[in-house]
């Protein structure tokens, strides 16, 4: 089993999340989450003065996939997220040891 | 007696007072978010404050009969508003109004003209220190100078014995650039060399204003409440009021395009903060002047005050003082552009009559605006620079190093302005079991205090 953990452009979440779900991930968990890559940040300007803010907004995407799937997701996101500016995120994938659902305690890729 | 006047007055006072909470909403916007709550408090701390000076002793300090040659009205002679009470056909009055509602409508004057001053000390200032601060400088700064500007009386002969600016040397400020603006401005400046720096100014970004949103409404209730404050100034509902009313629409609104203009060209962008403190500078700069000059007067006076300041609120940086709000920048160069533009483009038809350099008038007015603008910026610097050394020196102005870092509003006011979430975890002690269960956490017994309640 596999975690993928992808950070994303905030818009380019509902592409996103209909990609995950027309491949046929039933959940996932999404957060808010800051940061900034080689772009680095952006400037505002408040009464002529120029602040430079070098944290962007940014969404966090995590989702378990069984081995099997776990690749051809890793590419569904990169294809749904990719606008081809710099800015537009990292996917990674990590192995998973054990999940439980806790409702039931059913274990492995069952609980997924 | 005037019902209408009367009226309009009460109607005004109560406009004028709306200000100073649009006022916390204006600056509370334009700190960070750990430090709006402390913004606004020093606000309505003003209003608490000078809410009771002013009906102990600031009213016949600033009103009272003159002592000293237009430098101060007599502090005890209307003691507790005494002398001014008889609700019957003997009430005082001030021209057509009640003397009583004259009363009310100068004290708001007051209150705001304390509150402008915070927007120099944002998220450093001890709250005690500032009430401290307040109470000592309405009381030997304001209350004199609103007294040289706005004290207008008569003798039994009809020889004048009201303030030396206003009706001494015949400076025209309807309705108080220099003893509200330029006055709060010069004390903010001082304010802002006795405390310091903020930790990272004009470095850290998180300095940057937390809420545009509450800093344009701020300056929309400013707006709606300074109608008040200038056609009120009219002490009466007719075409005087009008003509303050109309100049307190076209200055504003032309000072919006004058600052949006510099910043366009300057920066690349127009930006809301800009169209908010262009409002407040051009209505700062049409205060003193509103019965002056024409509506295209006005227009003109406007976008030089738009611009002016949108050039001066940078200064700061270059002189590294941290008037963190930009209270000089506005409230002290627009009310200077104002007051000495009256000098140059007073209307003789005005309700103000005065002759502006333009109408011929040559430089005798410009230079009685210069020296009341100036009197007042120097007087008012100076003290309050007294004043907020002595409070360094002794109580302490500043809130600690890492009090500021934790945030001024929860190091000094125990609150928190925002609870994004909602996943506050802890526990919870009610007032009532405070003394006795200080460090335990929430037990059955506070949670019977509760059910009961």
């Amino acid at each position: 089993m596999k975690l993928i953990t992808a950070i994303i452009r905030p818009e380019q979440l509902d592409d996103v999340r209909n990609a995950l779900e027309s491949y046929g991930v039933q959940g996932l968990t999404i957060s808010s989450a800051h940061g900034y890559g080689r772009q680095r940040g952006h400037t505002e300007v408040y009464r002529g003065a120029e602040y430079a803010v070098d944290l962007h907004a940014k969404v966090r995407i995590e989702v378990l996939a069984s081995d099997e799937v776990a690749w051809d997701l890793m590419d569904v996101i990169v294809g749904s997220s990719n606008t081809g500016n710099p800015g537009d995120g990292k996917v990674w994938m990590v192995a998973v040891q054990e999940v439980m659902r806790v409702r039931t305690g059913e274990r492995g890729v069952a609980a997924i | 007696m005037n019902t209408g006047d009367t009226a309009w007055v009460l109607i005004s006072a109560a406009l004028v007072l709306l200000m100073t909470p649009g006022l916390a909403f204006f600056y509370g916007g334009m700190t960070r978010a750990k430090a709006v709550l402390n913004m606004m408090m020093m606000s309505f701390g003003a209003i608490g404050l000078v809410g009771v000076l002013w009906v102990v002793f600031g009213y016949s300090a600033t009103f009272g009969s003159d002592v000293g040659g237009g430098l101060l009205g007599n502090p005890l002679e209307k003691l507790g508003l005494q002398g001014v009470l008889d609700t019957g056909d003997g009430a005082p009055l001030v021209g057509t109004i009640p003397e009583i509602v004259f009363v009310g409508f100068q004290a708001v004057f007051a209150i705001i003209t304390v509150a402008l001053i915070t927007g120099a000390i944002a998220d450093r200032a001890k709250f005690g220190a500032w009430m401290t601060f307040a109470a000592i400088w309405v009381t030997v700064v304001y209350f004199p100078v609103a007294h040289w500007v706005f004290s207008f009386t008569e003798d039994a002969d009809g020889n004048p014995t009201g303030g030396w600016i206003g009706q001494g040397m015949g400076a025209i400020d309807f309705a108080g650039g220099t003893a509200v603006h330029i006055n709060a401005g010069a004390a903010a400046l001082a304010l802002a060399l006795i405390l310091g720096r903020r930790k990272g100014f004009g470095k850290d970004p998180s300095h940057r204003p937390h809420n545009l949103p509450f800093v344009m409404l701020g300056a929309g209730l400013l707006w709606f409440g300074w109608f008040g404050f200038n056609a009120g100034s009219a002490l009466g509902a007719n075409a005087v009021a009008g003509y303050a009313w109309i100049n307190t629409l076209a200055a504003p609104a032309a000072a919006i395009l004058g600052w949006l203009i510099v910043e366009k060209l300057r920066d690349g962008h127009a930006t809301s903060l800009g169209a908010a403190s262009g409002a407040v500078a051009g209505l700062v700069a049409i205060t003193p002047a509103c019965s002056a000059l024409t509506p295209m007067w006005s227009i003109v006076l406007g976008l030089l005050a738009g611009a002016v300041c949108a050039l001066a609120v940078g200064l700061k940086y270059r002189l590294g003082i941290d008037d963190s709000l930009d209270v000089v920048g506005v409230h002290l160069v627009g009310g200077l552009v104002g007051t000495l533009f009256i000098g140059f483009a007073a209307d003789p038809n005005s309700p103000a009559a005065g002759q502006g350099l333009f109408y011929g008038g040559g430089l005798e007015l410009l230079g009685k605006q210069a020296i009341a603008a100036g009197a007042v910026m120097i007087y008012s610097f100076v003290i309050a620079y007294a004043i907020g050394w002595v409070i360094n020196k002794t109580m302490g102005f500043r809130i600690s190093s890492s009090d500021e870092a934790a945030g001024v509003d929860v190091s000094v006011h125990a609150e928190s302005a925002y609870d994004f979430g909602g996943r506050a975890t802890g526990s919870f002690v009610p007032m009532t079991e405070k003394r006795s269960v200080t460090s335990e956490p929430a037990t059955a017994a506070t949670t019977e205090v509760k059910v009961d309640a």
